[in-house]
């Protein structure tokens, strides 16, 4: 099933999603790799958050630099198991959709579970092809991270596929298991 | 003896970083069409003309293929009559920064990879191995590699008697637990023997190979066969949606090595396995 999807997902628009579902995302989205969550989650208490965390959509990608004239350089996902250790504080802090590629731990999965989230499976390796669904790109925050800093994109029918849905159902363990031959 | 001027390996290498980053190689699209023909999932079947797709989008704009980067190896072939004006080293980490700069390509490296993890802001150093060799040309390799496929690679400290089914039983290995990491189709690079950091070597320069050129060696055509064939059978698929394309390649490489080890490295990577070189 395809699905327009609009930035902020709330957690009852996050529980309708199945595995399997096709998703285009419009709105605001925000980045965010291993040094920002690192520094959003160790610095909580003293400043709060530098972006809305309630009902947000974040990026797991750090995209190349822009050129003269370009939204955004080449913005694929990046591997969401380094993510894993901040992960279930996010989506208690009120984050529902997390995007990247690769598989995600038990307690990621738990966490999904218990407050309503999604993970959604961007295509790693097409980055070029995914810089052409963002129309707006600006650092929100941490700019002397480089490319890992927070950046919120304004993106418009940006593809993904829900890999994992807040029932737990995984696309990761049901759908090799249908092409795996033993010879 | 012949000079060779420090400007021409920066402006090489500088072309070279660019144009790898942004040019899918011919051999990997044509093993696409190939692989798309073959698939079995339909799912699997259009991620792969998407990533077709992409390649040829990143030409037109010369936009990295992946936002990745990755960290520039370099591997360089030094005829002993030859005399480089200025620091070798220098040059080609000059043209490294020039290229990540001027071509708008990510910048990856941290200086120090524990505590503070600060951006060197230009991709420098890079990764350079050298071979002297005979003869009075440079040979410069530019094979910039991404980080998402590099952390799914292993180094197996194999026992003799684990033989041939023990290579092959490690590499499978490998691959079923990096999963949907590496985005797969994979392309993987197998070193075998020498000792535990040769191997890895090896690794590394197998995926310098071209897709669908065998080793000359029969044994280790053999197990490059084996190791596509068993692969493509584990199910994972392009990005682990499941399929029967998950690696587009392996290429071996051997070694002599001591009586008592058998090491198998097994340098993973992506479609995007980038690789150029120039002869100066």
């Amino acid at each position: 099933m395809e699905i327009s999807l609009k930035t902020p997902v709330t957690r009852e628009m996050a529980r309708k999603l199945r595995a399997g579902d096709r998703v285009k995302i419009s709105g605001i989205i925000y980045t965010a790799r291993d040094a920002a969550h690192k520094r959003m989650l160790e610095n909580r208490e003293k400043d709060g958050f530098p972006i809305d965390l309630k009902d947000s959509v974040i990026y797991f990608a750090g995209p190349s630099p822009a050129k003269p004239g370009e939204a955004v350089g080449s913005i694929g996902p990046t591997t969401s198991y380094r993510m894993d250790s901040y992960s279930p504080d996010m989506i208690k802090y009120g984050e529902t959709v997390m995007i990247g590629k690769g598989k995600r731990s038990s307690e990621v999965v738990e966490a999904m579970k218990k407050y309503g989230a999604v993970y959604i499976g961007a295509i790693g390796g097409a980055g070029a092809l995914l810089a052409s669904h963002v129309e707006k790109c600006r650092v929100a925050a941490y700019e002397d991270l480089g490319a890992e800093a927070i950046h919120e994109l304004v993106v418009k029918d940006f593809p993904g596929i829900v890999i994992i849905d807040s029932e737990g159902n995984n696309l990761y363990e049901t759908e090799y298991l249908k092409y795996r031959r033993n010879d | 003896m012949r000079i060779i001027d420090r400007e021409d390996i920066i402006k090489s290498v500088e072309r070279l970083c660019i144009d790898t980053n942004c040019i899918l190689n011919d051999d990997i699209i044509k093993s696409f069409d190939s692989f798309i023909e073959k698939e079995a999932s339909p799912i699997a079947a259009g991620i792969l003309r998407d990533l077709k797709k992409n390649g040829e989008a990143a030409k037109k704009r010369m936009m990295p293929i992946c936002q990745d980067t990755g960290m520039a190896v370099v591997f360089i072939e030094i005829g002993q009559e030859v005399y480089v004006d200025g620091s070798l080293e220098e040059a080609i980490n000059e043209g490294v920064r020039r290229g990540y700069i001027n071509g708008y390509l990510r910048k990856s490296v941290v200086y120090d990879p524990v505590i503070q993890r600060i951006n060197t802001k230009d991709n420098t150093p890079a990764i350079i191995h050298y071979n002297i060799v005979k003869g009075d040309k440079l040979k410069i390799t530019v094979a910039p590699k991404g980080f998402g496929s590099e952390n799914m690679s292993r180094i197996h400290m194999l026992k003799p008697s684990e033989g041939r089914k023990g290579v092959i039983d490690c590499i499978l290995k490998t691959i079923d637990e990096a999963g949907p990491n590496p985005c797969p189709p994979m392309i993987v690079g197998i070193g075998i023997g020498g000792n535990f950091e040769y191997s890895a070597y090896l690794a590394k320069k197998a995926l310098l190979r071209p897709i669908g050129q065998y080793s000359e060696k029969a044994y280790l055509r053999e197990i490059e066969e084996e190791v596509i064939k068993k692969a493509n059978n584990l199910g994972i698929g392009p990005q682990g949606l499941g399929g029967t394309t998950t690696i587009l390649w392996a290429a071996a490489e051997d070694y002599p090595t001591h009586i008592a080890g058998m090491p198998v490295a097994v340098n993973i990577s992506c479609h995007v396995t980038r690789h150029g070189e120039v002869t100066i």
